[in-house]
């Protein structure tokens, strides 16, 4: 096993880092269309297509609904496939998502997380993949360019995992991430080559009734992508859950073995603990935000306020034990959600947070802030405002408004 | 009906189909059979082009082609595009 | 298209296996069926099939079942075309990685007029002007059968369907059948053409040479379906005679654009008293129907104006006029 290997320090935005790391992991095809706050990616990628610095075919499609299509086709047929979207190119993809999953192709796709239309907006908030939550995708979110860097390289391995097979999708926060200069530490192209490996293709059996690998191969004839009716679309849907309950254990594995080469862990792989152990009041919340939130919580501990922080790191699946077990001993919980599902009673994270503790005993008591809807900036004075909130439940012991809109013009 | 099919921890993942479409017979949907007339048939092999359900084969060995009628659907092709007249289409 | 360069006989088709195989559940009748296999038949070598949604991908591969011989890969309705270059992408490069075997492997786009003429068009036009090698093979039977026979814009002027209804205010489908092989003409294709079952040698070549071609080839292939044209299934296969016979789908090939006539056709330019007037092919369609009734005289004028129209701009391009 290879151990803290050498890396080097590179200036890189969150999306020159992504597509550094999909260079690295030697993708055999990149289909891509470009939109606004990813196509640095996919203009980075080019580059080094022009330049003859990878191997990789690059299908610049006339649409992202191709991209994913043309994607999925490429890895059915054996090849390791990436690609990068966002806000109303990830929606355009919508249908292909489920076809993606369904034919449990491990496709990894970077999102530089943006708002969705109308009205138009370029800026970051998380309305686009949550949106594409339920759609048998993995999901993960980076807090800041060197995770975004090091996730993707750590996606391929997921992804690929025979008891996985799942196409993945790492989040980064448009512009905050995808535009910003980070210092980020690099492994050498040979380090992650090696470490990624080439694609490993599980057998499956074939209707002439020979195992062969699960790809379009003239040597083993096999049917992708059929229709199945009442009597087997039930059960394909099934294994489609179990994969995604084997991917909680993969991915911490895939996070603790990185960790080993890299000296970088982000808390278990499925979610970043910040604080919790004797947390009495403490927030939940995804992507860069955490990195201003845990400022915050520096603060509030030194002046003796026992406050946390959860990052969810993968939202799909969903670490409901994890986060069960890290807040058992918090009292009162924030949850933000830089999105909204309209008339839903609050966000996506709000939901499932509440759904996973509903069966912890004490229940804590939960609220909600939406914010930076937009791109609308939030600042550390607004965002410490959610710590007095929870201390004034607990002295209250009462919640007078279960959902808040920070940042927003009342 | 269900219970006889498999579960899902048995069947290949991804809907990859198990079966060849050649154990799934479709003879059953003809009101019409095709009949063949042995002396006028002159083996141009129109009919076992033009099926659309790959039930008429030419087999070289008897140098004669066959029907085959499980998979048959009495659509009445053959015997329309005969040039001989040598098939007709009879009510079962 | 000449049958000279034709190589193979009846007796060497029938013996070609199948790569369509039977158990499919096509209605009986179904010549995109017959298309089907007949394309298959003429594969060059190793092939994978990508099949857009669409009748003929939901016959042929009714879980547990598939009537595929070959690799096959259905993702949606509009995604034939970019399957296809993923396919054809993911060859390329693991072919040059050493990842699989060198030999070269067809790839071969199938759609109906809904996933070709309508959804699938913005994915063929990407992917035809992407330069793929892949031929997309269009089996044309003039409306969404699949969902219940509803008219796309290959459905022709006058048809009824159940979108396009012949009522008492409007009479069938108003529009015209788009120009589709023109517009893959105007793509700059190397090799474009159009085929008709019937003249299966013809059908087969074509196949044959699209798949030559390296790089994107288009073939547009008229397909009768007996259960969304309301005709007798025994006579599918001589609607797509007819259909030629009458210049409503007239048969050729335009490779780098020169338009060329195929035997068939280029016959009837030679003898145009040969060429059937239209109603001989739309009689007996119960689509066409109402067409015949006294009140629609002027409609089925115009379908034979339109058609004669047509047939007379394809003349010019092909010369011969």
């Amino acid at each position: 096993m290879m151990k803290n290997l050498k890396q080097k320090m590179v200036a890189l935005a969150g999306d020159q880092a992504v597509a550094f790391a999909a260079k690295q992991s030697d993708v055999d095809v990149v289909a891509a269309y470009p939109i606004t706050p990813q196509t640095i990616i996919v203009e980075q990628f080019s580059e080094y297509v022009a330049n003859g610095e990878v191997e990789t075919e690059f299908i610049c499609t006339e649409s992202e609904h191709s991209a994913m299509a043309a994607s999925i086709a490429a890895s059915a047929t054996g090849a390791r496939a990436f690609t990068a979207s966002a806000s109303a190119g990830l929606a355009l993809m919508h249908e292909m998502l489920f076809v993606a999953s369904g034919c449990r192709v491990p496709v990894v796709m970077a999102i530089a997380n943006r708002a969705l239309s109308a009205p138009l907006n370029i800026h970051g908030d998380h309305s686009d993949s949550m949106a594409q939550r339920d759609s048998g995708w993995i999901q993960m979110y980076a807090e800041n360019s060197q995770e975004a860097y090091d996730s993707i390289i750590q996606a391929f391995k997921i992804a690929e995992n025979s008891n996985v097979l799942l196409p993945v999708m790492v989040g980064l926060d448009g512009f905050t991430l995808s535009h910003t200069l980070e210092n980020v530490e690099t492994f050498s192209d040979e380090t992650v080559k090696e470490y990624v490996g080439i694609r490993k293709i599980a057998n499956v059996l074939t209707h002439e009734g020979k195992l062969a690998p699960f790809r379009l191969d003239p040597k083993n004839p096999m049917t992708m992508g059929p229709i199945a009716l009442q009597n087997y679309y039930f059960e394909f849907k099934r294994q489609q859950e179990e994969a995604m309950s084997n991917a909680l254990m993969v991915i911490q594995n895939v996070n603790k073995e990185y960790g080993e080469i890299s000296g970088r862990k982000y808390g278990n792989g499925l979610i970043d603990e910040y604080y919790l152990k004797d947390a009495e009041i403490a927030v939940i919340c995804i992507g860069s935000t955490a990195g201003t939130m845990k400022t915050i919580v520096d603060q509030l501990r030194n002046e003796g306020i026992k406050a946390g922080l959860l990052r969810i790191r993968t939202f799909r699946p969903f670490p409901s034990e994890d986060i069960r077990t890290a807040l058992s001993n918090v009292k009162a919980i924030a949850v933000m959600d830089k999105s909204m599902s309209f008339g839903g009673n609050g966000g996506p994270t709000f939901h499932e947070i509440r759904n996973a503790l509903y069966d912890s005993n004490p229940r804590p008591f939960i609220v909600n802030y939406i914010y930076g809807l937009g791109g609308r900036d939030t600042s550390p004075t607004q965002l410490r405002t959610i710590y007095s909130d929870l201390q004034q439940i607990l002295t209250k012991q009462t919640i007078d408004q279960p959902i808040k809109y920070l940042g927003l013009r009342d | 009906m269900t219970s006889k099919n498999k579960n899902w921890k048995e069947i290949a993942p991804a809907g990859v189909c198990s079966k060849s479409s050649k154990s799934f017979l479709t003879g059953d949907w003809k009101t019409y059979t095709p009949i063949r007339d042995v002396k006028k048939c002159v083996r141009c092999l129109t009919c076992v082009i033009f099926c659309p359900d790959g039930a008429i084969n030419w087999v070289p060995d008897k140098k004669d082609i066959e029907f085959d009628m499980s998979y048959c659907k009495g659509c009445g092709i053959c015997a329309n595009e005969c040039p001989t007249k040598a098939i007709t289409m009879k009510l079962e | 298209m000449t049958t000279q360069e034709w190589k193979f006989t009846a007796k060497e088709i029938a013996n070609k296996p199948d790569l369509f195989l039977p158990g499919h559940r096509a209605c009986a009748g179904c010549v995109p069926a017959t298309v089907l296999k007949l394309v298959m038949k003429a594969t060059r070598g190793p092939t994978i099939v990508t099949e857009a949604t669409g009748c003929m991908e939901v016959v042929s591969s009714i879980y547990p079942y598939t009537s595929w011989a070959t690799p096959w890969l259905h993702t949606a309705f509009e995604t034939a075309a970019a399957n296809a270059s993923g396919i054809e992408a993911a060859l390329k490069i693991m072919k040059k990685k050493g990842r699989i075997s060198q030999e070269h492997v067809d790839v071969i786009a199938i759609a109906g007029d809904g996933g070709t003429f309508d959804i699938g068009f913005q994915a063929l036009s990407g992917a035809v002007e992407r330069g793929h090698d892949f031929l997309f093979l269009l089996y044309d039977n003039e409306a969404y059968m699949n969902t219940g026979i509803q008219r796309s814009s290959g459905t022709p002027h006058g048809a009824a369907t159940t979108t396009s209804p012949a009522g008492s205010s409007v009479p069938g489908k108003l529009e015209y059948k788009k120009p589709l092989a023109d517009i893959m003409i105007a793509h700059n294709m190397e090799y474009v053409a159009t085929a008709s079952p019937y003249y299966w040698r013809d059908l087969i070549t074509k196949v044959r040479k699209g798949l030559e071609v390296e790089g994107p080839a288009f073939l547009h292939v008229f397909a009768p379906c007996p259960r969304g044209w309301r005709s007798n299934p025994a006579k599918s296969i001589e609607y797509s005679k007819l259909a030629v016979e009458t210049c409503v789908f007239p048969i050729w090939e335009a490779v780098n654009g020169n338009y060329k006539l195929s035997s068939p056709s280029k016959l009837l330019s030679l003898a145009p008293q040969k060429k059937k007037p239209v109603s001989d092919y739309l009689k007996g369609q119960g689509r066409f129907r109402h067409m015949f009734k006294p009140e629609n005289k002027a409609l089925l004028d115009e379908v034979q104006n339109i058609t004669d129209k047509r047939w007379k701009q394809l003349l010019k391009k092909c010369n011969l006029s």
